[in-house]
């Protein structure tokens, strides 16, 4: 299985990257971007089939690893495939 | 005074940090690589130097702050041992929850490397005690994610504290309050993103971070 973790900026937190990138696409004439929030996806391949159980576990990594809470929200995804 | 360099897969100030703390102590300071798990016993002040620890990766300090050395120091430090961060080393130091806030990309996005003019706050701290208090130093700086941010409430606290020690005198990152370094609540961690352990020699064009080895070293 797998599990997908978005992890981005804290509402409140100012993204540089993601206000370059909503201008930039303002210069290319899309008017209609207000903003953009950068982030990142980490796809994780899991083994077992217990998606509850895995959800957990990849809460537990978001919060020692993966994110960092001070300026960071995360959202997992999990896929049985 | 034994001190301790921690080296993490591409760190590079680490060998800046060993010259300055040989120069300022007498005495080679001892070189630990980051899977070790234990600080050996006798060592008073751990230098964690800058550089680009795991090139990185994740977010700048998150991997080098989970190695086994850091765990040890972590606990230590919350018994007194006296830690400094520089650059790279304060990313790790806020990565491991060891200091507040975390660093952020420089908000105009660039590379920034230049001598910064910093002021320091006071002098009532183990770090700085050899400055005069208002006084004007110059710091290298050369780093992409030095923004530094924490929320409202927790600025709030570092400035009531006196917790803020150097501040810009012409921001070059973005730093909430244009904090340049600052200290935890036990006064003995200290974080900055500039690097004093590169202003050691008049060949490094200026000599204003001896007194920061000083200060703390003193107090060991």
């Amino acid at each position: 299985m797998k599990a997908l973790v978005y992890v981005g900026l804290k509402p409140g937190v100012l993204d540089p990257q993601g206000r370059t990138i909503a201008r930039s696409l303002n210069d290319l004439g899309f008017g209609e971007v207000e903003s953009a929030l950068q982030g990142k996806v980490i796809e994780l391949d899991l083994t077992g089939d217990d998606l509850t159980a895995a959800e957990a576990r990849v809460v537990e990594m978001c919060e020692k690893l993966l994110a960092n809470t001070v300026i960071e929200n995360y959202r997992i995804e999990m896929r049985a495939e | 005074m034994q001190t301790a360099v921690i080296r993490f897969p591409a760190s590079n100030c680490d060998r800046d940090a060993a010259v300055a703390l040989e120069k300022l102590t007498g005495r080679k300071p001892l070189i630990i690589w980051h899977r070790e798990t234990e600080l050996p016993a006798g060592v008073g002040f751990v230098v964690m130097p800058g550089g680009f620890s795991y090139g990185d990766y994740l977010r700048s300090g998150a991997i080098a702050s989970r190695s086994p050395i850091v765990q040890d120091i972590k606990a230590k430090s919350e018994r007194g041992l006296a830690v400094a961060g520089f650059c790279n080393g304060f990313q790790i130091l806020t990565e491991a929850g060891m200091l507040p806030g975390a660093l952020m990309r420089n908000k105009n996005l660039k590379f920034v490397c230049r001598p910064e003019k910093l002021t320091v706050t006071h002098s009532n701290s183990k770090f700085t005690s050899k400055y005069e208090a208002k006084s004007e130093v110059v710091f290298p700086v050369a780093h992409h994610d030095g923004n530094y941010f924490a929320d409202k409430e927790t600025v709030g606290r570092l400035e009531k504290e006196g917790r803020v020690l150097f501040r810009y005198t012409d921001n070059p990152n973005g730093s909430v309050n244009d904090i340049a370094g600052i200290v935890n609540e036990g006064g003995n961690v200290f974080g900055m993103m500039p690097h004093p352990e590169r202003a050691i020699d008049p060949l490094h064009g200026g000599t204003d971070g001896i007194d920061l080895f000083k200060s703390i070293l003193e107090t060991l």
